[in-house]
């Protein structure tokens, strides 16, 4: 029980520390006003995504909501019944404006939520090699090499073409797709953070061995995660794009961005190009909004920027 | 030199064996074998001929030595929907997939070292911010909707380009290419350049970051101290020392570009072997899907080792610390 007692102080004044770099952190990263519009423009989509049922003037997965009689119409049109169709409707009188909001919704929560667990994975992995070094360490980052020799789009499509359709197996893609960045990362952070003296110190207490590894050299070999992870989520996004565009992703029944673009890829070329473009507006300012804030962080926390 | 090549060649080998192995287990653990390799038309005679042919009712590592054995002698098993050997057809399609990866491969180095240098020798400059902000949203686009946006600019509203397929192609070699005809190019060029973006988005970040930190080092001062041109340091003293760092990286964006025409030749009906591939996972052509990782992942630790070799020659450090550990 000593070791909780020993600890205890010590969380205190990291935390107090864990404040002031925080701030500090803040203010190199909002020096660039490109960023903070991003990270503006990243946390207003999430809001509309999650706000979704509330927001939108139909919803796009409740056929008895859908008019037929109003497909296919051209962005600003008005309905049979006068409803304003802001974007247009698909062909079975969807209303594209939700959908989209829908379809966000739904490829935030695959990224996100994939990115969360393989970073789980990937970080218990990679510290855990790290920690223990020599033949376990080799094997772990071996297997690590061989994944990453291959792109991503090739692992995932080979698991889907085994596994199937499916939001739950295109969330089990993204995580194998993944999970080797983050132990990667982890392992070369935690090997420099493994020779530190707390960790010696932590050592020389007798703390039991996950209790160092997670308690200890995991929140200190963390922070290079962060940026990896930003950028990531803005990869697993594309990624399930591509999946469902392609047609072995999410099912037809809850389209995500990709699935409504396939779905309007058949109608451009006969000049109704609005359910394949909105979408992937929606798609690319997405991205773009996660990868510029992705950018900064990295340029915020590499030391060799510093000043 | 020669014990590194016979260790990268066996670690090759040991890649090779697991992926096969994964395929198997994928194939004939995860599904019922006889639903993936017997075409779901075939009536009883017909479930039980195959079953005994590929020995399905045999232990699963008798199965394994058999898939091992027919894979090396090159068979993979035939097409259900082509009544063709699997290999074949991946094969008879791999020229018109190496045909558009390597046409974008060009396209991305043509545009993104000359824009990446520009903007790593100025890069405060608004030209320098420009192409940096650019790349970000080159490599932000998802490829399918870039690809439809540009038939849709180009094949819907300009109407000057073919919206897909292959065009006219010339024979050369015993193979067919679009290479060689005014409408095959035609037809090459929005495929090609929709591929290209991303690649060339990465090959702009890369040489403005490598230019950076090249124009800061000594033989610059020395070069300018000299002399020289600013064309001439640029052109060929810079030029030559980033270059190294990109052929690697380019060499392994070869590979990615082959996986990623996947999703190109789907947008525009391109018929290489990833468009092979989403037809035969439609039509549930398991032999197809089978071959055609193979053949894939056969290829990628093909352009692995060749990487890892070029990089050797080009930088002995590779070898030494190999040979220490």
């Amino acid at each position: 029980m000593t070791a909780i007692e020993h600890d205890a102080p010590v969380a205190h004044a990291a935390a107090a520390a864990e404040q002031g770099r925080l701030a500090q952190a803040w203010s190199a990263f909002a020096e660039s006003r490109v960023a903070v519009g991003a990270l503006g423009v990243a946390a207003l989509l999430i809001l509309v995504a999650a706000l979704a049922p509330w927001i939108t003037p139909q919803n796009p997965y409740d056929l008895t909501q859908l008019s037929i009689m109003d497909n296919m119409l051209a962005p600003g049109s008005r309905g049979f019944d006068g409803r304003l169709y802001l974007l247009g409707t698909d062909d079975q009188g969807r209303d594209m404006l939700s959908a989209i909001v829908y379809g966000l919704r739904l490829s935030l929560v695959v990224g996100i939520v994939a990115t969360a667990i393989a970073l789980a994975i990937g970080a218990a992995v990679g510290i855990v090699a790290a920690y223990f070094g020599g033949r376990l360490d080799s094997l772990l980052m071996r297997l690590v090499d061989i994944q990453l020799s291959f792109p991503a789009i090739l692992i995932a499509l080979i698991l889907l073409a085994i596994l199937g359709k499916g939001v739950d197996k295109v969330v089990i893609a993204l995580v194998s797709v993944q999970w080797a960045y983050y132990a990667r990362t982890i392992r070369s952070s935690a090997l420099v953070e493994r020779r530190r003296e707390y960790i010696e110190a932590a050592q020389g207490l007798a703390l039991p061995r996950w209790r160092i590894i997670f308690r200890h050299l995991l929140p200190n070999a963390f922070p290079p995660l962060i940026v990896v992870a930003t950028v990531q989520v803005a990869h697993a996004i594309a990624l399930e794009a591509t999946l469902s565009f392609l047609g072995i992703g999410v099912p037809i029944t809850e389209p995500s961005l990709g699935l409504l673009i396939a779905n309007g890829y058949g109608y451009m070329l006969s000049g109704r190009y609005w359910i394949a473009f909105y979408p992937g507006i929606a798609l690319l300012v997405a991205i773009v909004a996660i990868n510029l804030v992705g950018d900064q962080l990295r340029d915020v926390m590499n030391p060799r920027l510093k000043r | 030199m020669l014990a590194f090549l016979f260790r990268r060649i066996g670690q090759s080998v040991l890649v090779m064996a697991a992926m096969a192995t994964l395929v198997f287990l994928g194939v004939y653990a995860l599904g019922n074998p006889i639903d993936i390799l017997v075409s779901p038309e075939a009536d009883q005679i017909e479930r039980e001929q195959a079953i005994a042919r590929l020995g399905l009712d045999r232990p699963l590592w008798v199965q394994f030595l058999v898939f091992v054995k027919s894979a090396l002698a090159g068979d993979l098993g035939r097409s259900f929907v082509h009544g063709l050997p699997a290999i074949d057809l991946i094969l008879s399609r791999m020229p018109a997939t190496l045909e558009l990866a390597f046409v974008a491969l060009v396209i991305a180095i043509a545009l993104g070292l000359p824009l990446g240098m520009i903007a790593g020798l100025s890069p405060r400059s608004l030209v320098g911010r420009g192409i940096m902000a650019g790349s970000i949203l080159g490599f932000s686009l998802p490829n399918f909707w870039l690809g439809l946006m540009l038939i849709l600019a180009f094949a819907v509203e300009l109407k000057v380009l073919p919206a897909g397929g292959r065009g006219q192609t010339r024979e050369l070699l015993g193979l067919q290419w679009s290479f060689f005809t005014a409408d095959g190019l035609r037809h090459l060029l929005l495929p090609a350049l929709t591929l290209a973006i991303y690649k060339a988005s990465l090959v702009a970040r890369l040489a403005s970051a490598a230019t950076r930190e090249t124009l800061v080092q000594d033989f610059v001062r020395f070069a300018r101290a000299k002399g020289l041109t600013p064309a001439r340091i640029v052109g060929v003293h810079v030029l030559k020392t980033i270059l190294i760092p990109l052929v690697t990286v380019i060499g392994l964006e070869f590979g990615s570009m082959i996986a990623f025409a996947v999703v190109t030749e789907t947008v525009f009906a391109w018929p290489g072997m990833g468009k092979l591939l989403i037809d035969s996972i439609y039509r549930l052509d398991r032999p197809v899907i089978v071959a055609y990782l193979i053949v894939i992942v056969a290829t990628f630790v093909v352009i692995n080792l060749v990487v890892d070799v070029v990089y050797s020659l080009l930088d002995p450090r590779i070898r030494l610390s190999e040979r220490k550990t």
